[in-house]
């Protein structure tokens, strides 16, 4: 593997989850519990295909054949796509979206902390401009988690349930391949296990203020970056996709 | 609808530069302070509008009534002389 190869693969992956998270995001568009909420989500899919349309746009320079971002988020399948699994789980409830949009948004702040000081001033720079929307991201989400987790008996028990769900994709989150270990070399990428323990705490101090139980152990979920995803993911490709598949080229 | 389902709505003030008043944006409904300032900011603040945000629950506003018009307003009508329009402002105000 050359550098250029892992450094377009480790932008793809970070592009991958952003769109997929971004998409099921913007499913509630139109069906949020009320107004503002249903404008947040969307917002936050929006910011988060922002920084999707970055990392795509980067790796086709990368990669230097020609595509583009539209190339790469429409034009590839579901074996292809190397985001983690937790993004492209369906929204089920308000505070399964809400819980997950906080477990990854945690992940995703710390990563784009670090990658601040990535030797890549390109990803340096999309860093810099994704953070500030993460750091929103988590902040949304986490007040939620509390407001949900500590609310009525029926709130607690629905945002516990989605935890207890989410979290067999939370180790995965922290999964590395020789990507990450070429480009760690070359102080592109940064070492993904040494987020872990800021992970824990941040998550653990809204745990904590919502009333919520941190799951324990269970079976833990893998693949993603690897192509390998759940039932989900073929599916919401199939509607995201439909449209340049069906009309190559076509504007609007 | 019952209460149980409507949450308080907020009034919205933005600032929009530093130095400038909060002026009125619009409101929001959230069930506490803190998510009305969140909701706020999605809502009237996500494209960039302006740099600080008040949020004031609906019913601390207290309103004169359209019968006040009259008597509030109307008596500025002829008294040119309330209005500062003789004084020079001085160079380097930006402001006003």
């Amino acid at each position: 593997m050359t550098k250029q190869e892992a450094l377009y693969s480790y932008c793809v992956r970070i592009g991958d989850s952003a769109l997929i998270h971004a998409q099921r995001l913007c499913e509630w568009c139109g069906h949020g519990p009320i107004l503002e909420e249903d404008i947040a989500m969307s917002n936050i899919g929006l910011d988060l295909i922002g920084q999707a349309r970055g990392f795509y746009t980067y790796a086709a320079e990368v990669e230097g054949k020609g595509r583009t971002e539209d190339d790469i988020a429409f034009l590839r399948d579901e074996r292809e796509f190397t985001n983690c699994c937790m993004v492209e789980q369906p929204n089920c409830d308000f505070g399964y979206t809400m819980a997950r949009t906080f477990l990854h948004g945690c992940f995703a702040y710390l990563h784009y902390r670090s990658l601040l000081n990535s030797s890549d001033e390109t990803i340096a720079g999309l860093a810099a401009k994704s953070i500030k929307e993460a750091t929103y991201h988590v902040r949304h989400s986490g007040e939620w988690l509390v407001r949900l987790g500590d609310g009525t008996e029926e709130s607690h028990r629905r945002v516990q349930d989605a935890l207890d769900e989410l979290w067999q994709f939370t180790d995965e989150l922290f999964d590395m391949d020789e990507v990450d270990a070429l480009l760690i070399r070359e102080g592109v990428a940064t070492d993904l296990s040494a987020l872990r323990s800021e992970w824990d705490s941040m998550v653990n101090e809204v745990l904590s203020r919502a009333k919520l139980q941190r799951p324990q152990g269970g079976y833990r979920s893998k693949g993603g970056m690897h192509g390998l995803h759940t039932e989900h993911l073929g599916h919401m490709l199939s509607e995201m996709q439909i449209l340049p598949r069906t009309y190559p080229g076509a504007k609007w | 609808m019952s209460d149980q389902h409507q949450w308080p709505t907020w009034e919205v003030f933005i600032q929009r530069k530093d130095g400038e008043p909060h002026a009125h944006a619009g409101n929001v409904h959230a069930p506490d302070a803190g998510m009305a300032l969140l909701n706020a900011r999605d809502v009237y603040g996500r494209r960039q509008e302006g740099i600080n945000l008040w949020v004031v629950p609906s019913d601390a506003i207290t309103a004169s009534t359209p019968e006040d018009v009259g008597p509030f307003f109307d008596p500025a009508n002829d008294k040119m002389y309330r209005w500062p329009n003789y004084y020079k402002t001085p160079d380097g105000i930006k402001q006003i």
